[in-house]
């Protein structure tokens, strides 16, 4: 994917770049106006006409927005659940990964079937029975209900499993064993430091996933201390009279990390969520 | 005395943590709904009241008027998303992998960036955009209308694009086509790499033009990825929950124009609590999405038959 087409290529004609520019500013329009509403106050963002421009209201509509919700706590929660999902989800994925790749062992074959059959599964059949079942446990509003259940997702062993297959010399898990080491030794002192790289884009794409998880929230966290930043922005939102500039700021800052993460990884980002497709 | 485990366990020993999440937060939710769908139970007196009603539940969800408005509203978002996804993708991947050289990575990103930022801010920031009282895009209307000619076309007063039932599924079907034209922009133009450059050398050689190579060399080596990349937009669409739920407020929006299956189920668990009912809902949307992933299956086996 990273090879640049060759210099034979047919150039573009005006038309196919008028498409592409009308294209990526549909695109990113969006995110200019979300970012140039949140510094501005309600009245001028419904003014006609229309405000192109930042304004210098950022700092008010944070006031507000601290004013409606618990601010420091839900980015808090949404931090915290975001590193605990992405440790887990590392530590889990790469055990099988691990697993799959190095070893041979009876039912080999049909667990993997079963991993990568747990992604056709719709989320939405286990929404009612997991939200009884959380209920039962007393897990109503604790973090572990949003990053436990999802720690081991089938995309993440894949990606390992393929990581670990092409970068792991089976040669140095032998020599590793004549030495002596357990298996569990062999994992943790000899494999995990290799895993670097895919630990990056895993990781990437496993916080990147908890950050923006609605569904788990909606279901799970009912009080406000203990919403995460999405669930929390969404109740700013009121059918009467809802504060749109606090409203465009809060936005504004559950995105910022996303582009600061998407600016210097997108490439590894992108080939991390593909890969398993254009493989498979 | 440290526990040697051997070779020969430690496989099921790594994998033991998704075994045990798999068991306890995949399987058994799916087996403890599909148990729910044939009972019923007073949410306040718990799980110990459950009572069997056998196809009950079922039955009252096959007659409930509003199950059908919110599957009829999915498949429609799901269609008028879905399509044009795949339509405008695979041409705009091909200008991408053909025509770009430099500015290939950051028009891809350019794309590809609403499928990484959160539901709730976009759905947030379409909101503001289409506000009836001067939000954006009616403000821009406006001003269009006082153009000669156009003023006979556009709307005169202020569209109330999320209030109106014949606006709202439109709106969330441009919102949730925005947010995944990139990924399906990025898979066609990862498969279109994995196509041999000697094939378009050769076409060129017989004088093909841009359009005939796309035509005859690049569309039908892309099958494969059309056939994962559509079965993984169907099920997706049949699913949508998110962005109608925020973009109406969570009620489904005027006349329920706007609530897709998966937000009817949540209400009825969540709004009404009749969790078996709930489940019966979600294991019709589960058929449905099954028959829909087994006919896309077969429409490209057939075409693949023809060819």
């Amino acid at each position: 994917m990273n090879e640049l087409p060759k210099s034979d290529h047919n150039k573009l004609s005006w038309w196919g770049w008028t498409a592409l520019l009308l294209g990526a500013i549909l695109m990113l329009g969006p995110f200019y106006f979300m970012f140039v509403f949140a510094t501005l106050p309600r009245t001028e963002i419904f003014s006609v006409p229309p405000p192109l421009f930042f304004g210098d209201h950022f700092f008010a509509n944070m006031a507000i927005l601290m004013q409606k919700i618990p601010f420091w706590v839900n980015l808090g929660w949404s931090l915290y659940v975001g590193l605990a999902s992405t440790a887990l989800t590392l530590l889990f994925c790469s055990m099988a990964g691990f697993a799959f790749a190095i070893y041979e062992f009876r039912f080999k074959n049909a667990l993997f079937s079963l991993v990568m059959g747990t992604m056709l599964v719709p989320a939405f059949l286990g929404m009612i029975p997991t939200f009884l079942i959380m209920d039962s446990l007393h897990w109503i509003d604790q973090p572990r209900a949003l990053y436990l259940p999802g720690a081991a997702p089938a995309m993440g062993i894949f990606l390992m499993r393929q990581y670990i297959s092409s970068a792991i010399p089976k040669e140095l898990i032998e020599a590793a064993r004549m030495d002596g080491c357990g298996e569990l030794r062999i994992y943790w002192s000899v494999v995990v430091p290799l895993l670097g790289p895919a630990f990056g884009t895993l990781g990437l794409i496993a916080f990147i996933a908890s950050w923006n998880n609605f569904i788990g929230p909606l279901v799970v966290m009912r009080s406000v201390d203990m919403y995460t930043f999405p669930l929390a922005l969404r109740s700013v939102q009121s059918p009467v009279d809802t504060e749109w500039g606090a409203l465009m700021a809060g936005s504004a800052i559950a995105v910022i990390p996303l582009l600061i993460i998407f600016i210097f990884s997108s490439r590894r980002l992108i080939d991390g969520l593909t890969s398993g497709a254009v493989r498979g | 005395m440290k526990p040697i485990i051997k070779p020969s366990v430690a496989p099921y020993v790594l994998i033991s943590p998704f075994i045990v999440l798999f068991l306890a937060f995949g399987l058994f939710p799916i087996l403890f709904s599909f148990v729910l769908m044939f009972h019923t139970w007073d949410p306040v007196q718990g799980l110990a009241s459950m009572q069997f009603v056998g196809l009950e539940n079922l039955a009252f969800a096959i007659e409930d008027p509003l199950v059908w408005t919110s599957l009829g509203n999915t498949l429609w978002l799901a269609v008028a998303s879905g399509l044009p996804q795949h339509l405008i993708a695979i041409p705009l991947a091909y200008l991408i992998n053909e025509k770009l050289g430099r500015w290939r990575n950051a028009v891809m990103g350019a794309y590809f960036l609403p499928y990484i930022t959160s539901t709730v801010a976009i759905a947030m920031m379409f909101s503001t955009l289409f506000s009836t009282d001067y939000g954006m895009v009616n403000a821009m209307l406006m001003k269009l209308a006082q153009m000669p000619l156009l003023e006979y076309v556009l709307p005169s007063a202020n569209v109330d694009w999320l209030g109106d039932p014949k606006t709202i599924k439109p709106i969330v079907a441009f919102v949730v086509f925005w947010r995944y034209l990139g990924f399906n922009v990025i898979l066609y133009v990862a498969a279109m790499q994995a196509i041999s450059r000697d094939q378009y050398e050769a076409a060129r050689m017989d004088g093909a033009n841009s359009f005939q190579q796309f035509w005859h060399i690049t569309l039908p080596q892309l099958k494969p990825i059309m056939f994962f990349g559509v079965t993984l937009t169907t099920i997706g669409g049949l699913q949508l929950f998110e962005e109608p739920f925020i973009l109406t407020g969570g009620k489904g929006g005027m006349e329920y124009a706007g609530m897709t299956t998966a937000m009817y189920l949540y209400r009825t668990a969540f709004d009404y609590n009749d969790y078996g009912l709930a489940s019966a809902i979600s294991w019709m949307l589960f058929i449905i999405i099954l028959a829909m992933t087994i006919l896309t299956n077969k429409a490209f086996k057939g075409k693949e038959g023809q060819a």
